[in-house]
């Protein structure tokens, strides 16, 4: 880990979810479908990063259809109403990170690496200090428990086991 | 702890329900069974109603939901669920989000005169109700034969009594988990 790299995500920072976005994408037939939690929250402390976000909070086109990804086929929020990462450690090159931590959905915990790329610190028009983390990993939902799939007439399945977590985070340092 | 018992065939004489019956018989002390009622009432699914649905409906909707779990007995019409059974399935899954099987345990068997016991009808209830997000115990119980499983009026076969019993038990364990976790919602209308 570059030392420089340390020192910007040091110290206690607020996050800002207005400008953050918590996304999933899996391929649905022939496209990504892509959902992004409305809801969410993050903290970065000294450099170790954890969010999470309620799974009733996903946003998708069809109250029936969201109503699906909430039942037991899917995420099952009854009995795990939330999905959480906690950083172990992050590795940064310049601007590229590497984020080793701990996924759990559906209550299953896996350790998982994130890739992407600190921005900032930069000052706000506010004076604020405001510093950026675009991160992103690919899991396989079946690992998780999150196994629904509709076979295809002429073979093969309706939904793809790979999924993308993409998180878009910013925070502004706490005073 | 109450269970609601749908039997899949509106016969009279139905060995699905009488497998439903001997079910109430064998229920354990604190274990209400009741046999739900208003099946043969229910018109073919409208989607322009889903929203304003039948009395029928409205009335099967409630007793689930009265229900901390379902039990469903069915009879195979031509290798799959009844068309009725389905119907009201369709009825109660929409909206999905207030569906009353919505995370409800459910348990389902089947009886049928020939020597598969509804195996593909009971498959298929199961995939419909976990569509629908009820929480469904995988264990099938087939009573083939049924004309003579289940001539009597109390269940004479051991293996389908120790069959039945263990059935029941696992839908009341589901039921149980959901009580400790303090979601169970029978008497309302789920969120």
């Amino acid at each position: 880990m570059s030392t420089q790299t340390e020192e910007r995500l040091a110290g206690v920072w607020q996050f800002d979810p207005v400008h953050s976005a918590a996304t999933f994408t899996v391929k649905y037939l022939v496209a990504p479908f892509r959902s992004e939690f409305g809801e969410f929250t993050a903290e970065l402390v000294d450099g170790q990063l954890k969010g999470s976000a309620p799974v009733s909070s996903l946003k998708v086109k069809n109250e029936d259809f969201a109503a699906h990804l909430a039942g037991p086929d899917f995420f099952d929020s009854e009995r795990f109403p939330e999905v959480s990462f906690e950083s172990r450690s992050i590795a940064a090159d310049g601007d590229a990170v590497t984020v080793d931590g701990l996924l759990t959905l559906k209550g299953v915990t896996k350790e998982v690496r994130a890739t992407g790329s600190v921005s900032g610190p930069a000052e706000d028009f506010m004076g604020n200090t405001r510093v950026g983390l675009s991160l992103s990993t690919t899991v396989d939902r079946n690992e998780f428990g999150v196994s629904w799939n509709a076979p295809l007439p002429k073979g093969g399945n309706a939904l793809a086991d790979e999924v993308k977590l993409e998180v878009a985070l910013e925070f502004i340092a706490a005073e | 702890m109450r269970v609601l018992a749908i039997s899949g065939s509106l016969r009279r004489g139905s060995y699905n329900t009488k497998l439903l019956r001997a079910a109430v018989a064998l229920a354990p002390e604190g274990l209400e069974i009741q046999l739900a009622h208003g099946l043969d009432e229910i018109p073919a699914y409208n989607d322009d109603r889903r929203d304003r649905p039948p009395e029928a409906v409205v009335g099967l909707r409630e007793q689930i939901a009265a229900a901390d779990g379902v039990l469903v007995a069915t009879p195979e019409y031509n290798s799959s669920i009844p068309g009725h059974l389905k119907n009201a399935f369709d009825w109660l899954s929409r909206p999905l989000a207030s569906s009353p099987l919505r995370f409800k345990p459910a348990a389902v068997t089947g009886a049928s005169t020939g020597l598969f016991g509804a195996i593909w009808s009971q498959a298929e209830t199961r995939k419909v109700l976990a569509a629908i997000g009820a929480r469904v115990v995988e264990t099938e119980l087939a009573v083939p034969n049924a004309d003579e499983l289940l001539a009597g009026e109390e269940l004479a076969d051991p293996d389908l009594r120790d069959g039945l019993e263990a059935l029941v038990r696992e839908l009341v364990e589901l039921i149980e988990e959901r009580e400790r976790a303090g979601r169970t919602t029978a008497g309302a209308e789920e969120g």
